[in-house]
């Protein structure tokens, strides 16, 4: 028996969320007494499929090669249960990111496994019986959904476990699945990835504005705020459906659900379907000229005033303590 | 082309989220229930595909007679038939394996789901029925546009997005920017009364998960009002006191 984590590069580098789930998964080990393998695959250099090592991670499976380059949901599925197969896995992590969530359930059939998507929390495990813990209701709410397979797949939210360095080190080994010829049907023809943003769904700080904001033309206060705070950007969603701001920046309970470090809410009242996609966020921040607007009833900090006073003060103080600091 | 759309009830997105038994139960008192609005992206792109007799868009539910309000929603905003599996949805796997076998005797050029459903938010439908049904399995996509023999669909990934070309058949969870949910007219719930709906026995399948219990996020403490022209006090507070900064 053993845990086996995804490591699921973007681009060739592991993110912060990928360092979170081997923390977990590490502890899931430690839970069981029994050691952590992670398996890797597409184009990740020595040095980056080593350094999951310092994570718990005790070996690294590499899988390589021209077709295997970028994710193919049913060939990367069908290489990580032969995986967890040869090294008697019985539980898979991955992270809950957009591949993830492609990928999870397609495991759970392979390996007849119950899967908790969304999950929040190390296992609770008594009298054999393991129960995770997972977001429900759109962030309205969690449930605690007990896997009664053998096999289980959980797929671990960004930002909800921390990352714990052990500092060891993995021994990397080259891992070679057979895959079907019938795994590459879907073709990936462009893949494009905006450089310089940070992506929504793991950013630590996010900077989301609505409405109140009265048109695009008004957006670039928001952008320079989040660039200094190394913030993503959001909105609810008629901005988005007004075409003010692309849909993937849509957050709330039909939009991305996102559990950041700072959650700053400038001009959205706080409707209770954006409330449902923002929650699990550890600081929020108000900024709206209504004092009844009901984000302030779920806010931690806020400014009741006009965004277009206090955004471009709120800049420039941040940028003297940036100075500062 | 023959698409299977399937399609989900959930509760009202205004719904106040409440549990009974101990936080053992969902409380539905009061709740309303309505075709969960991923599904409706779905099924509005189904149609648009369809549109003008280029093929026939059949929705599929697996839930109990209470589910038939929703399931006449959808053959009003415009699906040709709708079959319902006579039982509780369980979970994801058994909502998934009931669809499969279904799917497997009345095949299709293409499946939808939505992205997820309001409930449990999985997005394990569309990838379980993929690899039940051994074909491709695309989730979160945000644009759909068929070709003969295949598809081009955008999928989105973190910090942008990945354009990829799919033959049929294959399953895809769609989310915002497929298409405007269409809001069904006189004549659609006119004729939704007669289209057919089938109900069919769920297959026998053992199940692999149980909710055993509910929480609700725990309240926020008061908000800290900081006054408009004393910015610096904010960023103060979320460096030294939040050390979110
Ligand atoms: C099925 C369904 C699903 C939905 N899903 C989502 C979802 O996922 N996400 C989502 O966000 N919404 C969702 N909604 C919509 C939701 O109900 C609200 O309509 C939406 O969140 C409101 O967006 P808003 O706060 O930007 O706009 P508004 O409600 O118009 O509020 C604008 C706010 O800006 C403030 N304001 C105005 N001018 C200024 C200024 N100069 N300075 C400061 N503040 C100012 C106002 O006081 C007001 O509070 C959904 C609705 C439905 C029916």
């Amino acid at each position: 028996m053993s845990v086996l984590i995804y490591a699921e590069n973007a681009g060739g580098t592991f993110k912060k969320s990928v360092f979170e789930a081997v923390s977990y998964a590490k502890a899931i080990a430690d839970q069981n007494n029994t050691d952590l393998v992670a398996i890797s695959i597409g184009d990740v250099d020595a040095a980056g499929l080593a350094s999951l090592g310092k994570y718990g991670a005790k070996k690294v499976l590499n899988v390589s090669g021209d077709k295997l380059k970028n994710f193919i949901n049913q060939a990367y599925a069908s290489i990580i249960a032969e995986a967890a197969k040869k090294e008697g896995a019985d539980v898979v992590v991955l992270s809950n990111t957009f591949s993830g969530r492609g990928l999870a359930p397609r495991l759970g059939v392979k390996l007849e496994a119950g899967v908790a998507d969304g999950a929040v929390a190390l296992p609770e495990q008594n009298d054999g019986k393991f129960r995770v813990k997972k977001t429900a209701f759109s962030g309205k709410a969690f449930a605690v959904v007990e896997l009664t397979s053998a096999n289980k797949v959980i797929a671990l939210i960004p930002n909800s476990y921390k990352v714990v360095e052990t500092g060891g080190i993995a021994q990397v080994e080259d891992f070679a699945a057979a895959t079907k010829q019938s795994d590459f049907k879907a073709i990936i023809k462009e893949i494009v990835r905006a450089a310089d943003k940070v992506s929504l769904p793991d950013a630590e700080i996010v900077v989301s504005a609505g409405r109140g904001l009265k048109g695009p033309e008004n957006w670039g206060m928001i952008e320079e705020l989040a660039n200094l705070l190394g913030a993503a950007t959001a909105c609810s969603k008629p901005v988005s459906d007004a075409g003010w701001r692309p849909h993937s920046e849509h957050v709330g309970q039909t939009g991305i659900a996102v559990s950041p470090n700072l959650y700053i809410a400038i001009g959205i009242s706080g409707a209770i379907q954006h409330l449902a996609g923002i929650s699990s966020s550890k600081v929020i921040v108000v900024i709206n000229k209504d004092p009844e607007a009901p984000f302030f009833k779920v806010a931690d900090y806020g400014i009741v005033g006009d965004a277009f006073e206090v955004v471009p003060q709120l800049i420039a103080t941040v940028k003297e303590y940036k100075a500062s600091a | 082309m023959k698409i299977l759309v399937c399609i989900s009830n959930v509760p009202d997105t205004t719904t106040k989220i409440t549990f009974t038994d101990n936080n053992t139960q969902f409380n539905t008192n009061g709740v309303q229930f309505i075709l969960n609005p991923y599904d409706e992206i779905a099924l509005s792109r189904a149609i648009e595909l369809t549109d003008g007799g280029k093929g026939t868009v059949t929705v599929i539910n697996v839930g109990e007679v209470s589910t038939e309000a929703t399931i006449r929603k959808a053959l009003a905003i415009g699906a040709t038939d709708a079959v319902r599996i006579n039982a509780k949805p369980h979970d994801a796997w058994y909502v998934a394996y009931q669809v499969a076998q279904y799917a497997k005797v009345n095949s299709f050029d293409l499946i939808l789901t939505g992205r997820e459903s309001i409930d449990y938010n999985g997005s394990k439908v569309a990838g379980m029925l993929g690899e039940l049904l051994d074909i491709p399995s695309v989730s979160i996509i945000k644009k759909l546009d068929a070709a003969d023999n295949e598809a081009t669909v955008e999928r989105e990934i973190e910090g942008g997005k990945e354009i990829l070309t799919i033959p049929f058949p294959f399953v895809a969870g769609t989310a915002e920017g497929v298409a405007e949910p269409k809001i069904p007219n006189m004549r659609g719930i006119m004729s939704a009364r007669t289209k057919p709906l089938v109900v069919v026995e769920p297959v026998e399948v053992k199940t692999f998960s149980e909710i055993i219990s509910y929480e609700t996020p725990a309240p926020r403490g008061q908000v800290t009002l900081v006054a408009a022209d004393d910015v610096a006090k904010l960023v103060n507070l979320l460096h030294a006191e939040a050390r979110v900064i």
